[in-house]
C-alpha cells in the first residue's frame, strides 16, 4: 500500500463489497488483514497504517463525490455514493455517448453506430 | 487599405461556406488523410485571420495607410487620449467587432481546454478505482463490462487506453493488436490536440457550415489515419473484422448502457441530438471507414498531394502577407 491512490482503490473496493457503511477504524482493520494477507508477513503493513491516513483518503473520496459519511453518528460511518456496478455504467456513458460537449475527451475506436450500418457490418461479418 | 479588407473579407465568406462544403464531399481525403487534415487546418486558420483582419483594415481605414501605422494610431488614440475623430460609427464598430471576435476565440479556446482537462480528469479517476491493468503493456486498463469497448483517453504521460472484457472475448488476439495499435496511434500522433483545437473552433462559432464541416471531417480523418497505422502491422482482414465486431456490438449504446438514474425521455433525446445534427463523430465514419479498407483506391498522387500542400501554404500566407507586408514595406 504505497500510494494514497492505490489506498483509495482499496477503500473504494472495500465498501463497494460490504453491504453497509463503516468506520475509519473498522476500514484500517480490514486493510490490515487484506495486506497481511497479500504480504504473507502477518500485520506488519497494517500497524503501520494510521486511522488518519485512511480518514484522509475518505476526505479525498469524499470531495470527489465517491464517498458519503452519516452525519449522525460518532465516529462517522462511511459509505460508497453508488455501487461498482453504476460507476462502471456511468464510465461507459461518458465513452459510448455522443454528448456534443463530450466529442473531444476521448478517441473512441468505434463511433456511434446506426441500426442500418449495423446490419451492413453483420452481414460483412458473416461473409468472412 | 480599402480593398484589402474587401478582399479579406470575400476570403472570409469563401472559407466559411463553399470550400468546407466541396471539401466535406470530395472523395480524395481518403486517399491522402494527412494532406486533407493539413488543409482543414489551413482553411480553419486563414478563415478566422481574414475574419478578425478584415474588420482590423476596414476600421483602421483612416488612420493609416496600412496596418501597422493603423494600429500605432489606435494606439495613440488609446493611451495618449488624442482625438478619435478621424474614426466614423461603422469604422469603431468593425474595431470593436475585431476585438471582440479576437477575444471570443481565444476564451473559448482556453475553456475548452479546461472542461475537456476537468472531464478526462473525472474519467481517470473513475478509471482508477473500477479498471484493472492489463496484459498489453503500461497505460493499458482492462473494464469489467459486456459490450465492446475500446477507447483512449488522452493526458500526456498519463494517457491511457481502455478495454472492456466484452471486447477482449470478442476478439482475436490479432484483431486486439489491431485495436490496440489503432488506439496507440491517436496517442502518439497528438490527435487530442486537434479534436480540442476543432471542438473550440465549432463551439465559438456553431452557426458557421465550416466548423461543424471540419469538425467531422476531422474526426473521420483521424480514424482514418489511425487505421493506417494499423495496417502497417496488421492485415486488412484483421482490422475490418476488428471493426465489424466492435461496431456490431456497440450498437445503440443508450439502451445497452442504461443509467438507473436516467430516464428513457434523457437517453432518447441524447439520441435525437446524434441523429439530428450527426454529431462530430458522423454515423457514416464507421461506414466510410470499413468501405475504404475494403475497396481501397491509390494513395492520392505525389504531385497532387504537393498541390495540396502548396494550397494550405497559401491559404495561410495571403492573409497574413495582405496584412502585414504594405506596413513592412511602406
Amino acid at each position: 500500500m504505497a500510494s494514497l491512490g492505490e489506498l483509495e482503490r482499496a477503500v473504494m473496493d472495500l465498501l463497494w463489497a460490504g453491504q453497509e457503511a463503516a468506520t475509519a477504524n473498522k476500514l484500517r482493520d480490514l486493510l490490515a488483514q487484506d495486506s497481511a494477507a497479500a504480504d504473507g508477513i502477518a500485520g506488519h503493513q497494517g500497524k503501520d497504517l494510521a486511522v488518519t491516513t485512511v480518514l484522509t483518503v475518505l476526505s479525498r473520496l469524499e470531495k470527489k463525490g465517491l464517498v458519503e459519511r452519516e452525519r449522525g453518528t460518532r465516529p462517522h460511518r462511511y459509505q460508497a455514493v453508488s455501487s461498482r456496478a453504476d460507476h462502471t455504467a456511468d464510465l461507459m456513458h461518458e465513452a459510448l455517448g455522443s454528448a456534443p460537449d463530450r466529442e473531444a475527451v476521448l478517441a473512441r475506436f468505434i463511433g456511434s453506430v446506426s441500426e442500418s450500418e449495423a446490419a451492413t457490418l453483420r452481414k460483412l461479418l458473416s461473409k468472412n | 487599405m480599402f480593398w484589402t479588407s474587401y478582399f479579406l473579407a470575400v476570403l472570409a465568406l469563401v472559407l466559411a461556406w463553399p470550400v468546407p462544403v466541396l471539401l466535406s464531399r470530395a472523395e480524395w481525403p481518403a486517399r491522402a488523410p494527412f494532406m486533407a487534415m493539413v488543409l482543414w487546418q489551413a482553411i480553419a486558420l486563414a478563415g478566422g485571420l481574414s475574419m478578425i483582419g478584415a474588420m482590423l483594415v476596414y476600421g483602421l481605414e483612416p488612420i493609416g495607410d496600412n496596418l501597422i501605422a493603423g494600429l500605432r494610431s489606435l494606439a495613440g488614440m488609446v493611451l495618449h487620449n488624442e482625438p478619435t475623430t478621424a474614426l466614423g460609427f461603422w469604422h469603431l464598430f468593425a474595431l470593436s467587432a475585431a476585438a471582440l471576435l479576437s477575444a471570443h476565440l481565444v476564451f473559448t479556446l482556453l475553456l475548452t481546454y479546461v472542461k475537456i482537462e476537468r472531464q478526462r480528469r473525472r474519467h481517470r479517476e473513475l478509471l482508477t478505482l473500477l479498471a484493472s491493468p492489463s496484459d498489453d503493456g503500461p497505460g493499458t486498463v482492462v473494464i469489467n463490462h459486456d459490450s465492446p469497448v475500446a477507447y483512449c483517453l488522452p493526458g500526456g504521460a498519463r494517457s491511457v487506453t481502455v478495454l472492456s472484457d466484452g471486447l477482449m472475448a470478442a476478439l482475436e488476439p490479432a484483431e486486439l493488436r489491431a485495436v490496440l495499435i489503432h488506439e496507440n496511434a491517436h496517442l502518439s500522433q497528438r490527435h487530442d490536440l486537434l479534436l480540442w483545437a476543432f471542438a473550440a473552433w465549432r463551439q465559438a462559432l456553431p452557426w458557421f457550415p465550416t466548423t461543424r464541416l471540419a469538425q467531422v471531417a476531422v474526426n473521420s480523418l483521424i480514424e482514418m489515419l489511425a487505421d493506417d497505422v494499423a495496417l502497417r502491422t496488421e492485415s486488412k482482414g484483421t482490422l475490418i473484422k476488428a471493426i465489424a465486431i466492435v461496431a456490431s456490438g456497440s450498437v445503440r449504446p443508450m439502451e445497452r448502457v442504461s443509467l438507473p438514474g436516467t430516464s428513457a425521455g434523457d437517453s432518447s433525446s441524447d439520441d435525437s441530438t446524434l441523429s439530428g445534427t450527426g454529431g462530430a463523430d458522423s454515423p457514416r465514419t464507421t461506414a466510410s471507414r470499413v468501405s475504404r479498407l475494403l475497396s481501397p483506391k491509390p494513395p492520392l498522387p505525389a504531385g497532387l498531394r504537393a498541390l495540396v500542400l502548396a494550397a494550405s501554404a497559401m491559404l495561410l500566407a495571403v492573409p497574413t502577407g495582405l496584412l502585414i507586408v504594405p506596413g513592412l514595406l511602406g
